[in-house]
């Protein structure tokens, strides 16, 4: 397992750099692995997602899909791609510290 | 007497059906199934009618052929679950009531989700997902002069996820024998990084599709379809031009479970992963594309499912624990073209490797590879399905839950997740 240092932190995370270890991720971790990401700044509208992620997590244990997300009220598909793009389904659940989606099989 | 009822007659539902006659006394127990029409269409069988392997009438049967004598057949529509007064409602409003319930109601395409996709349906947009589509697919590839052939798949999960690749891998194969393969291009569109979604699959199946010049467009997400344009427009700003789409619609489960208020945001059941009991009620199982577990969509997993599911609610109507045995086994030929399929074997946590099945060494079937024997096995299935796997027999040397043994898993696995 490899480790990444984001400032002073230090996280686990698997060969495609998601977090193996949520306890791990605070805030800070977020910003720096969304800089990475190549998302300079993390709005308020990053942090609704990135909040609904970790709530959902905790009451279904998956990942929301972007379907999800849409549903939800939380985001239209069209603001995420312009929030995370590129992927915003792998951007943002890698931000949130979570595990890659599994885009089922 | 006390009543099972089995929502859908389809592979997963009929199972159950011969599975738990079998298990149910019949002094004490009424066994149920509903559907809304009389056809069981032998599903695998749709990728080939559009290049004239097989008819319609080559893959249908009475759903009533399959079930046993003493199971009650019902005809009718569904209008929703009422899961507060364990009653089942039909749309004529009339009501049946059960002590436990199985969700058996499957998946659907659903080409409506995706704006201006109905626009050009069935004129240059298609699908295979369907008897209806999969034959006018034929006519239509036939009168193809040239162009540009958009093979999509339009938002994951879909049933039987490797059915468009072998729709790719028919496509190059038939237009080369009919010497039409320099008119046309193939493009395959998908929203997934690669061909698949395990790693080592996703390499041995993005190889074939490359061996047959088939262009790949990965990470590809449709926001709509511009049909009198001819293109498709995704998320990201990329448009993909096409002269014949043949998509795969987002699929979802039954509106029935919508109407329900039982379903996911795709309409598919919560359902515990491994006792495939649903997570909100107690007396109520899902089977089949009907759920929401992560694994395959096809008849090889309702098949697993079924063995372990019947267990479950024996278990559950003698009041004892829930075993949590199902492994999300999957199992299934893909056709490459040629004559020659590549079968794959996986779980949960495995992902299809390469190797022998079902025996290490000889096999006789290969891995993750095109072969003759795989082809022979993917045509011998549909008498398999018909004569033993709707049944509710075993497969023989094909246990419910999945085998390492012959299985080898490639030293540079990391690398070609890449």
């Amino acid at each position: 397992m490899a480790q990444k240092q984001y400032e002073t932190a230090v996280v686990e995370v698997d060969a495609e750099g998601f977090m193996t270890d949520f306890s791990q991720w605070t805030r800070d971790v977020a910003v720096a692995i969304a800089k990475e990401e190549g998302i300079a700044e993390l709005t308020a509208v990053h942090w609704k997602v990135i909040d609904y992620i970790h709530k959902d997590f905790k009451e279904n244990g998956q990942v929301p899909s972007i379907r999800k997300l849409n549903k939800s009220g939380v985001i239209s598909t069209k603001e995420l791609y312009d929030l995370f793009p590129g992927g915003p389904a792998k951007k943002a659940a890698k931000i949130s510290g979570m595990k890659k989606p599994e885009g089922c099989v | 007497m006390k009543r099972l009822v089995i929502l859908g007659a389809g592979t997963g539902g009929t199972i159950m059906a011969n599975l738990l006659h079998r298990r149910l006394a019949r002094s004490e127990w009424a066994i149920t199934i509903i559907d809304r029409d009389n056809e069981h269409y032998y599903q695998p069988g749709f990728l080939f009618i559009p290049f004239g392997f097989y008819k319609r009438a080559d893959i249908v049967k009475p759903r009533s052929k399959f079930l046993p004598r003493r199971v009650e057949f019902i005809v009718s529509e569904v209008d929703r679950i009422d899961p507060a007064a364990n009653e089942v409602v039909f749309k004529d409003g009339s009501r049946i009531a059960y002590d436990y319930l199985i969700v058996a109601t499957g998946a659907e395409i659903v080409p409506a989700e995706t704006p201006g996709m109905l626009d050009g349906w069935r004129d240059t947009i298609f699908d295979f997902y369907t008897p209806d589509g999969a034959e006018a697919l034929t006519e239509k590839l036939k009168a193809l002069p040239g162009g540009r052939i958009v093979i999509h798949v339009n938002e994951t999960p879909i049933k039987c996820p490797v059915a468009p690749l072998e729709f790719a891998f028919f496509c190059d194969w038939c237009l080369r024998r009919h010497h039409r393969r320099d008119k046309i291009d193939l493009i395959y569109v998908t929203p997934l990084p690669g061909a698949f979604t395990k790693p080592v699959a996703s390499k041995a199946l993005g190889m074939l599709l490359d061996e047959k010049r088939v262009e790949m467009v990965t990470d590809f997400n449709a926001e709509r379809i511009d049909a009198a344009a001819r293109k498709i427009i995704g998320y990201d700003g990329r448009e993909i031009p096409y002269d014949l789409l043949v998509t795969v619609p987002t699929n979802m489960g039954s509106e029935m479970i919508e109407r329900s208020g039982l379903g996911n945001e795709f309409r598919f059941l919560p359902t515990d992963p491994h006792t495939l009991r649903s997570k909100k009620h107690a007396n109520i199982f899902g089977i089949g594309d009907a759920t929401d577990v992560q694994t395959s969509k096809a008849g090889s997993v309702a098949h697993f499912q079924a063995e372990i599911l019947a267990g479950n609610v024996v278990r559950a109507i003698e009041g004892k624990p829930l075993e949590p045995a199902f492994d999300g086994h999957s199992n299934c030929f893909v056709e490459a073209g040629k004559g020659k399929a590549v079968l794959i074997d996986f779980n949960y946590d495995v992902e299809p490797l390469p190797g022998r099945f079902p025996f290490p060494v000889v096999g006789p079937m290969p891995l993750l590879k095109p072969s003759r024997i795989n082809h022979w096995g993917k045509l011998a299935f549909r008498w398999i399905y018909w004569h033993v796997l709707l049944p509710g027999r075993p497969i023989p040397f094909v246990p419910a839950r999945m085998r390492m043994a012959g299985k080898k898993r490639p030293t540079d696995a990391a690398s070609a997740s890449k």
